[in-house]
């Protein structure tokens, strides 16, 4: 029983990943850029829930609403003032310029809120529910986030095989010229990848921040580093990649730390992303690069 | 339809096109031959709008095109169907030919698709397969079907015979003969100058960057430098 429970409990915190590493991916896929920001958006998304239920208020909804609000401003601000300048730029100089405006943020948020954590409320209404006569115990917040990451999956599948705007975010990726000789217009869809991306984020800061209730500006920092490594140990560039290295992940990093140490989870998980690069570098669902001569 | 101005295009410090002025009038095919890396297909890009010009002009139906983005330039139905097919390889037959509606919102698009099937009958039987399933000829069909579904005023064609074997350039040079005859005009770029001289009404022909000849096709077959350096004697 304990050993579900963990699983549970990997599975939720696997979700957060996931949702995070969707973000990364996604970017990735199209712009062909790692956005090393992308951790602190997380961040400036549990700060703006927090300001709109401390502050303002508001009821959680419409917090999580308005933190998805200005995480979408957010990332299209990022992506048209400091990416887009650098389409055709060497990928290091933009890898440096994602760091550089991932320390902005961080830096900001120390500045607007201080580095004292805020205690986030969680916006999960009800409490936990149990099963099996009691000896399993899930709170509401797991349910909420398993719940969300299920939701966000089968929308973005959707989204990506059956709308417009998807078969231009995939054809973008695939080949931006060519793409371009169909009539969709490249910066348009990078825009929206973005936006979405950062949508995202604002949602997997907001049910982070509810699991695990301390909020300061670092916070985004190692998540977003944990669901990069899901990112690319699922195979960088595929969606549903990002969700198996998620959730893989979580549930790893969880049961490390039930069962065999709590310092070293993030080890574990740091280690566990080299052996399957060596075994499979493009990933567990990464696409073959065949480079034709 | 489409006139070219004196353009001049480099890719850093190397001067590709030099000075190349031409143009196509309504239900013309046109073609441009040249040894590989004339620059043939930087022309093309240079039209459709995926390279810049550094100086020069470019108007299509009286329409200044020089500096209008790729995808506002094919809205005006002018279509290129790049070198090397280009599909999505990750999409299947009829996602692609789908991705070449993209600007369309009418609701003829299905029936255009059904023309396109009936035209290249082995992409009905291939349509829910991966473009990168498919073989090099049924692949050609695939990009000119595509880039056919954008209804194009003027469709310019890079290379078709590429890498395909003789009996299906014929077949791919008949399709193209058909697609003009039913009202497309056409801009060819090929190396293959014999199939192209044949079957386009007018020609140029150029030389690292620059047009060194311009004529009739007929005239052109039968040109003394043209036959030598091209034709094979």
């Amino acid at each position: 029983m304990a050993f579900l429970s963990y699983l549970i409990s990997g599975i939720s915190l696997g979700s957060i990943y996931a949702i995070i590493a969707l973000g990364y991916t996604m970017v990735y896929g199209i712009a062909k850029m790692l956005n090393f920001a992308h951790g602190d958006v997380i961040m400036v998304g549990g700060y703006m829930s927090f300001m709109a239920t401390t502050n303002f208020g508001w009821p959680p909804l419409l917090s999580v609403l308005f933190a998805m609000g200005v995480c979408t401003v957010l990332g299209i601000l990022i992506e048209q003032l400091a990416y887009k300048p650098l389409r055709s730029a060497p990928s290091l100089a933009v890898l440096i310029t994602a760091i550089g405006v991932s320390y902005f943020l961080q830096n900001a948020a120390l500045l607007i809120w201080s580095p004292n954590p805020k205690s986030f409320t969680s916006i999960v209404p009800f409490n936990s529910i149990r099963l099996f006569d009691g000896k399993l115990i899930i709170s509401g917040t797991t349910v909420v986030t398993i719940v969300a990451c299920i939701i966000i999956i089968v929308s973005l599948n959707t989204i990506v095989n059956k709308t417009k705007v998807g078969k231009a975010m995939r054809a973008v990726s695939e080949d931006k010229d060519v793409a371009q000789l169909m009539g969709i217009s490249v910066n348009k869809t990078i825009s929206i990848t973005f936006a979405i991306g950062s949508a995202l984020a604002a949602v997997a800061g907001v049910l982070l921040c509810s699991a695990y209730p301390i909020l300061m500006p670092t916070t985004g920092a190692m998540p977003g580093i944990k669901a990069f490594t899901a990112a690319v140990f699922g195979g960088i560039g595929s969606i549903p990649g990002a969700f198996l290295g998620g959730i893989l992940l979580g549930v790893i990093e969880i049961l490390g730390k039930a069962y065999i140490s709590t310092h070293l989870s993030d080890a574990i998980v740091f280690a566990v992303l080299i052996i399957i690069l060596l075994v499979k570098p493009t990933g567990l669902l990464g696409k073959k690069v065949l480079v034709k001569v | 339809m489409l006139e070219v101005n004196g353009i001049h295009v480099f890719y850093g410090n190397i001067h590709a096109i030099k000075d190349v002025s031409f143009y196509v009038k309504e239900g013309e095919i046109v073609t441009l031959i040249g040894a590989n890396g004339a620059g043939k297909s930087t022309i093309l890009k240079t039209v459709s709008g995926l390279v810049r010009p550094a100086t020069g002009t470019i108007k299509f139906l009286g329409d200044n095109i020089v500096n209008l983005s790729p995808h506002i330039i094919v809205r005006k139905r002018l279509a290129h169907c790049p070198e090397g097919r280009r599909l999505f390889s990750q999409m299947s037959v009829e996602e692609n030919l789908e991705m070449g509606a993209y600007t369309r919102e009418d609701t003829d698009i299905k029936a255009d698709m059904e023309d396109v099937f009936q035209r290249f009958p082995i992409l009905k039987e291939r349509r829910n397969q991966l473009a990168a399933s498919l073989s090099g000829g049924e692949q050609q069909m695939l990009a000119m079907g595509r880039a056919m579904m954008a209804k194009p005023l003027l469709l310019m064609l890079d290379e078709p015979s590429m890498g395909l074997a003789p009996i299906l350039v014929e077949q791919i040079f008949d399709m193209i003969a058909e697609l003009n005859d039913a009202g497309t005009t056409i801009l060819l770029v090929e190396q293959n100058a014999q199939m192209a001289l044949s079957i386009a009404d007018r020609g140029y022909v150029l030389e690292t960057g620059s047009i060194v000849t311009t004529g009739n096709c007929t005239d052109l077959l039968n040109d003394k430098r043209v036959k030598k350096a091209y034709l094979g004697g």
